[in-house]
């Protein structure tokens, strides 16, 4: 656990993590930002927190109290 | 120069190439990148059950994937199941040790674990005759801040003593350790596909790593204090569980306690971190901080994309969760209030008011139906 370990081995801990990072490739935002917003636009039509949830079909809707006709 | 020095300096060297690559992909936001959708419609949702039964502050709360039922864990001591349709009580487990952080609903349905300051996460069994404890994972040195299933027989946690690990339930041996952090870990989140997940600690960092070889691939930077919410949208339910508030001090503090007064006293006055939360498509994933913002970071360009944050909120966010299409984030602030962001433009379309206390907890079912909050007030709401 981090907290038994000693600076120079948090340390290296860092480095060995930093080394291997750098090596990374990173894409652009604009590839990965336009991907998102087509998914979620896509998905959206069909989420039911943004379209509404029709009374008959809320199986969450306010349980009623009799009706006496 | 000393080693340590010598380190230090290369650190230095190595993160100003990390930060100059995060810059040179970084040819736009996700605000610029959404100017051209239309703007999320006014979120109005409205309280449809108000569930009661816990006799003290709720911190967790998870969906089961029935979309129907849901555990709550509560300072009260007790998890309950609950008939989120019917608003009835199913179980109410009575637990070992009354300080819990966390619950968790494995994807089967037939077990449900919970974990806090007693360092353990335990895993009971709904489906015998009288709920039983399956197993006592013990290991961590630090308290449970987050648990949750990969499968009915392995779970992953994260822990104060700064690691995460994955179990074998069955056998109650940690496969994996996740070590890395060098603060708390205070929340987690798995990717729809179970082959990574994202955690987040008191050291403000985020960090990507590979469930089956234990490596960090990634760590994340920008939240000025801790990380309390993470959240990763996918086809799993999102959720968030809060806990206390703490300074870094504090959180050593607390894993070295020992009498239980003086435990009472910490789990009172802190606030811990909500999870994290992948984003659907799994690139991306949201966290909250007691920095008082939400961030989204984006796995492929290495770096945050948006913020959500208000010069009017002032209090530390302790949950999240997120609609199922990712469009809406639903964040559970300290003032009682659960904001309503839109993810793509950053702005806030709602608010959930009704609770009496801190939100703790808020989750969304797979199915996207509705969004659960769970408060100190002791009650949990269903909104929709």
């Amino acid at each position: 656990m981090a907290r038994d370990m000693s600076d120079a081995e948090i340390m290296k801990m860092e480095l060995d993590q930093l080394q291997k990072e750098v090596k990374n490739t990173r894409e652009p935002v604009s590839n990965s930002a336009k991907e998102i917003c087509e998914w979620v636009e896509t998905q959206s039509a069909e989420d039911p927190l943004i379209k509404g949830v029709p009374e008959d079909k809320n199986p969450f809707k306010d349980k009623g109290g009799c009706i006496i006709t | 120069m000393g080693e340590v020095e010598k380190m230090k300096k290369e650190a230095e060297g190595l993160k100003t190439q990390i930060e100059a690559a995060r810059k040179a992909v970084h040819d736009t936001d996700m605000a610029a990148a959404a100017a051209g959708l239309a703007s999320a419609p006014r979120v109005q949702l409205k309280t449809r059950r108000t569930l009661k039964g816990h006799l003290a502050k709720i911190y967790a709360m998870h969906w089961s994937t029935d979309n129907r039922l849901m555990v709550s864990a509560s300072q009260d001591g007790k998890l309950i199941i609950w008939d989120s349709h019917s608003g009835n009580k199913i179980n109410a487990v009575p637990l070992k040790s009354s300080w819990v952080m966390t619950c968790a609903y494995a994807p089967s349905g037939n077990l449900v674990a919970s974990g806090g300051l007693d360092n353990m996460c335990t895993v009971y069994n709904l489906k015998t005759p009288v709920v039983k404890i399956v197993k006592e994972l013990d290991a961590h040195t630090g308290y449970l801040s987050c648990a949750r299933f990969l499968s009915y027989a392995e779970i992953l946690t994260a822990s104060g003593d700064t690691t995460c690990a994955l179990w074998d339930i069955e056998t109650g041996k940690q496969k994996t350790v996740f070590l890395n952090h060098i603060g708390d870990c205070m929340c987690l989140a798995l990717s729809s596909d179970m082959n990574t997940f994202v955690s987040g600690a008191c050291d403000s960092l985020a960090k990507l790593w590979d469930v089956r070889d234990g490596q960090c691939k990634q760590i994340f930077q920008g939240h000025t204090s801790d990380i309390n919410a993470i959240s990763v949208t996918s086809q799993n339910t999102s959720d968030s569980c809060s806990t206390e508030k703490r300074q870094k001090r504090a959180s050593h503090a607390v894993s070295s306690f020992k009498s239980a007064s003086s435990l009472m006293l910490i789990f009172t006055n802190i606030t811990i971190m909500a999870n994290i939360n992948f984003f659907p498509i799994g690139n991306a994933f949201i966290t909250g901080s007691d920095d008082c913002t939400c961030k989204m970071y984006d796995i492929r360009s290495d770096q945050e994309v948006i913020g959500y944050q208000d010069a009017q909120l002032n209090s530390g966010v302790t949950s999240l969760a997120l609609s199922m299409s990712g469009r809406l984030i639903f964040a559970g602030y300290d003032d009682f209030n659960c904001n309503i962001w839109d993810s793509l433009k950053g702005e806030k379309i709602g608010v959930l008011s009704g609770h009496d206390n801190r939100v703790s907890c808020t989750g969304v079912p797979a199915d996207g139906m509705c969004v659960c909050t769970g408060s100190w007030d002791s009650f949990l709401k269903i909104w929709n």
